[in-house]
């Protein structure tokens, strides 16, 4: 059963941060991609820049708009995704739980309903 | 045995077995829906030739077979829909089926543990959870639920049908946690069991409402038995037999738990009670069930000594609010102070309630009816009438059950103005 753990935090960077922080927060996630790998768990995993750093496009009337910033702009940000590989919840939740960013942030589990193989859509069991 | 009891003996063990069968066809699938409906079209079945071909020897095998085909037929044209066989659209099928070729069912096991676990799991809405063991683990209908918990059926039917579907959804395992998990997952499994006994608890005896407590005894004392070495879980099977010997006392008019009539209380419940309380404190680890359970049993030793000790329920409700505080049980010792000691320093502890309460919290106090009827019977112990009768007018206005709700304004009648 793969489920996306979708990391929701407050963005901050590296000047308000500390340079010390920032590396420290890379080092738990390299480590924490590392036990998931050795556990082969996981499928893909992705940490994502700065919200500002995002374009937002939408389309009313017929016309496409590009936007400058996040979706939704709230204060806490989709900060990066880990594609897992377990047996059930209670797995999901386990890994979960060892996201570095649960520490300040939440950590949104969300079951995959379909995922493609060589582009072709596949049934997520 | 009377026709009545007759009766709740036959429900009952109809809905022992519906559990012990839909958990055992929702385990291996995760699907509590589908095992529902497959066992719910194995009792039509049993209606249908049972009468004309007699009564089978094994009648719980029977129904978990044609159950179990059931659920097989539904998997062969979900597969032939999306085109997958069987075992690899579910990881684990091919072993579940052959663990349920045995046809004996106390041999495959008891699953209900299991079902228990799921229902009560962190990933459900906590209230969802004691519905959804009503029904799933003791088979009471929507309808039933629904009009215990006062909401419209439609809605109570929906809320199960979306449990259920994340259940299946999210796959939330049928699985009882391991020693490590077991201390974070059992208070949900406690709470959602006496929600179904609290839920009973007001309602009159006719009605669902003596049956969901009984029901909820069985289930306490099932979990209990199932995992054996919880003392939490025999300390809530104590407090409900416990709470439940006095049933027959609640009936008719109100009567304060003090001056009940003692000769009402079922003395065998009380017995069980008390041996359910020895089982918990066998295990060592005092819980806020296990105090709570040691409260109603000082309680029903007043059978015996003809005096209530309030020294003792002081002290065990000390121990409440140390392990579990809540503002129930604040006040709760706040009356116990006030008859151990003096009805004045009773309400000292409920005035020092109001304050240590943020403003927002000193209003909730204020529409608490425990507090509002606790504060009353103090005013009235200290011989301050006046106030005792107001006290008593307003915890009227804040108690929804009538038969409470009468006897408060009665007291405030005596009072006079």
């Amino acid at each position: 059963m793969r489920y996306t753990l979708l990391l929701h935090y407050p963005e901050m960077d590296a000047a308000s941060l500390g340079e010390e922080a920032m590396a420290e927060g890379q080092r738990a996630f390299s480590s924490y991609a590392t036990a998931l790998h050795q556990a082969k768990v996981l499928i893909s995993a992705e940490v994502l820049q700065p919200s500002s750093n995002t374009t937002t496009l939408t389309k009313a009337g017929g016309t496409l708009r590009v936007q400058d910033g996040p979706f939704a702009d709230t204060k806490e940000q989709l900060g990066g995704t880990f594609v897992i590989d377990v047996a059930d919840l209670d797995a999901a939740i386990e890994w979960a739980g060892k996201a570095p960013s649960v520490e300040w942030g939440a950590v949104e589990i969300r079951p995959g309903a379909t995922y493609t193989v060589d582009g072709a859509w596949t049934p997520n069991a | 045995m009377s026709q009545q009891g007759a009766r709740a003996a036959a429900d009952h063990a109809a809905r022992a077995s519906y559990g012990h069968l839909v958990a055992l066809l929702a385990a291996s699938t995760g699907d509590l829906s589908l095992a529902e409906d497959a066992l719910s079209d194995a009792f039509e079945q049993a209606l249908l030739s049972w009468p004309s071909g007699g009564v089978p020897t094994n009648p719980e095998g029977w129904l978990l077979t044609v159950a179990r085909n059931r659920q097989r037929d539904t998997w062969k044209s979900a597969s032939r829909r999306t085109s997958l066989p069987l075992e690899e659209a579910d990881g684990n099928g091919g072993t579940a089926m052959s663990a349920l070729d045995e046809l004996d069912v106390d041999a495959i096991g008891d699953k209900r543990l299991e079902l228990l676990f799921t229902c009560a799991h962190p990933a459900i809405d906590p209230a969802i959870r004691t519905p959804l063991m009503l029904q799933a683990v003791l088979g009471f209908d929507a309808a039933s639920i629904a009009s215990a918990f006062a909401v419209p059926a439609p809605a109570m039917a929906q809320r199960l049908v979306r449990a259920k579907k994340r259940i299946k959804a999210a796959r939330i395992p049928f699985a009882v946690p391991g020693r490590d998990a077991m201390p974070g997952r059992l208070p949900a499994v406690l709470e959602a069991i006496y929600g179904c006994y609290a839920l009973a608890f007001p309602e009159a005896p006719e009605g669902r409402g003596g049956d969901m407590a009984a029901e909820a005894l069985y289930l306490a004392v099932t979990l209990a038995a199932l995992l054996d070495s919880e003392p939490e879980a025999w300390g809530l099977a104590a407090l409900i037999a416990f709470s439940q010997a006095r049933a027959p006392a609640r009936r008719g008019p109100f009567v304060p738990l003090e001056e009940q009539d003692t000769a009402l209380w079922d003395r065998r419940l009380m017995e069980e009670g008390a041996s359910l309380l020895r089982r918990a404190a066998a295990g060592g680890a005092t819980g806020r069930f296990q105090l709570e359970a040691a409260i109603q049993a000082v309680h029903c030793e007043r059978a015996r000594t003809h005096a209530t000790d309030w020294a003792a329920l002081r002290t065990l409700y000390a121990a409440v609010v140390a392990v579990a505080p809540s503002l129930g049980a604040r006040v709760a010792l706040a009356a116990v102070i006030g008859r151990a000691e003096s009805p004045a320093a009773g309400l000292a502890e409920l005035d020092a309630l109001a304050v240590r309460e943020d403003p927002a919290g000193a209003a909730a106090v204020e529409h608490f009816q425990p507090f509002l009827a606790t504060r009353a019977d103090l005013l009235a112990r200290a011989g301050r009438r006046r106030e005792a009768a107001e006290a008593f007018t307003a915890a009227a206005g804040a108690t929804p059950q009538p038969a409470v709700r009468t006897y408060l304004l009665q007291r405030a009648a005596e009072l006079g103005p």
